[in-house]
């Protein structure tokens, strides 16, 4: 019913998702079962002193003086596991167990979007097929 | 099944192709795709099948005698040649030119254009030195565009990543539906700018008309001149040292930083009151089910 005040749980804690996969905290989010909101901060802004030299080279290579895009891409929380959303593929995309997490948003943010540039540039995203399949010959 | 060539793909139906790459046809519905990053991944900066290009390797296109889809066709050539900066000579305020460029580019339009104008892009950098009409940038996924004069209404509909930057003013419904990156507005913008915003940040140097932010969701707005009314369920924040600095840093960035700073600028959020992630209440649901 739009018009209800429906407000979700503050972050607290980086770990917050990670310890509490559910992440139900308030009245409403209990009542409904579904946590309410992203797992992040989306309007978080990036902190440039902790940009990694991939990113740097990122940066460099496509002519841009900033994170560009990437400011809006963040490490997010899936059932307690890390994870980045792929704006191409409309999904989740895991971090492995082998990777340590840095115990800050700033920096795991870092990791998320050098993850993902790779990830989108490989031959392992699923768009790379779609396209096959969909393009115009 | 993926190492099947182009040739032997063109000879299939659509409907084949799928069926031949395995494809599934399911619904997603933005859940896990149970897909893990490599940390050993190669280090690419451009999509797999983005041709290489220099930003050294100059050239122009006269647009006399082209049409539309002529003209981004010797875009699409130009880039398959290695040509990294592109100038349109000329453009006689065409429609939907520089749509749907997937990669790095330096592209320069001499003058105006019209309609739709670099659409769908993912990581360009377009300096527009005229004027543009509806929709410049919809949908635009990464890299930087720049309009030295005015723009037309829905100025970044639904731009989901990447500047999109107006030095001049902006009609109605400026980054309506937008769901990321940043629209940076030098002079003013129309009614409803705003509109169901999602995400992302917008900054209008000048005024402001009626019913900004209406139904935004989340995001920022950020408005240097007068606001002529705040739409439903948009509110007023206070600045914090955080908003300055990013502020400061990207109309810097742009050229754009007015003469009496930063501090004067109005912060618009979502109210969070029209937050609803269920259709029904559960006593709804339970007589239902």
């Amino acid at each position: 019913m739009a018009g209800t005040k429906y407000r979700g749980s503050e972050i607290e804690d980086v770990d917050q998702f990670r310890k509490d996969a559910g992440g139900l905290s308030s009245e409403r989010e209990k009542e409904i079962g579904q946590h309410i909101g992203y797992r992040y901060d989306v309007n978080l802004v990036p902190d440039y002193n902790r940009v990694t030299p991939f990113l740097k080279n990122y940066m460099e290579v496509m002519g841009w003086d900033d994170l560009n895009w990437l400011e809006d891409v963040h490490m997010g929380y899936e059932d307690g596991k890390a994870a980045v959303f792929d704006r191409n593929i409309n999904g989740w995309v895991r971090i492995p167990d082998s990777i340590e997490l840095p115990d800050n948003q700033q920096d795991r943010d870092m990791i998320a979007r050098e993850l993902l540039i790779k990830f989108q540039m490989s031959d392992r995203n699923p768009m790379v097929t779609l396209r096959k399949a969909y393009k115009k010959f | 099944m993926a190492s099947l060539s182009d040739a032997e793909l063109a000879a299939m139906t659509q409907e084949e192709r799928v069926k031949e790459l395995g494809l599934t046809t399911e619904p997603l519905f933005g859940r896990s795709l149970l897909i893990e990053f490599n940390p050993d991944e190669e280090e690419r900066f451009t999509y797999p099948w983005a041709p290489d290009v220099y930003y050294n390797k100059h050239e122009e296109i006269e647009t006399d005698g082209l049409t539309t889809t002529q003209l981004n066709n010797k875009l699409t050539a130009l880039m398959e040649e290695g040509v990294g900066t592109i100038t349109i000579k000329n453009p006689r305020g065409m429609h939907s030119v520089g749509v749907g460029i997937l990669n790095r580019l330096k592209l320069v339009i001499d003058g105006s254009l019209g309609y739709f104008a670099v659409g769908l892009i993912d990581g360009p950098n377009v300096h527009i030195k005229g004027r543009v009409g509806w929709s410049c940038g919809e949908n635009m996924m990464s890299g930087t565009v720049v309009i030295d004069k005015n723009a037309g209404s829905t100025f970044g509909a639904a731009i989901r990543g990447g500047d999109l930057v107006c030095r001049g003013s902006v009609g109605s419904r400026t980054g309506i539906d937008m769901k990321g990156g940043t629209i940076l507005v030098g002079g003013d913008t129309g009614a409803l700018s705003g509109f169901m915003m999602q995400r992302g940040r917008m900054v209008v140097c000048g005024n402001a008309g009626k019913n900004l932010g209406d139904s935004m969701y989340d995001g920022t707005i950020y408005v240097g001149g007068e606001i002529q009314s705040c739409g439903v369920d948009a509110v007023e924040e206070e600045l914090t040292d955080l908003d300055k600095a990013w502020l400061t840093r990207k109309l810097q960035q742009y050229q754009m930083m007015p003469d009496k700073g930063v501090d004067h600028f109005k912060k618009i959020v979502s109210g969070k009151m029209l937050w609803n992630y269920d259709n029904l209440e559960p006593s709804e649901k339970k007589l239902i089910l």
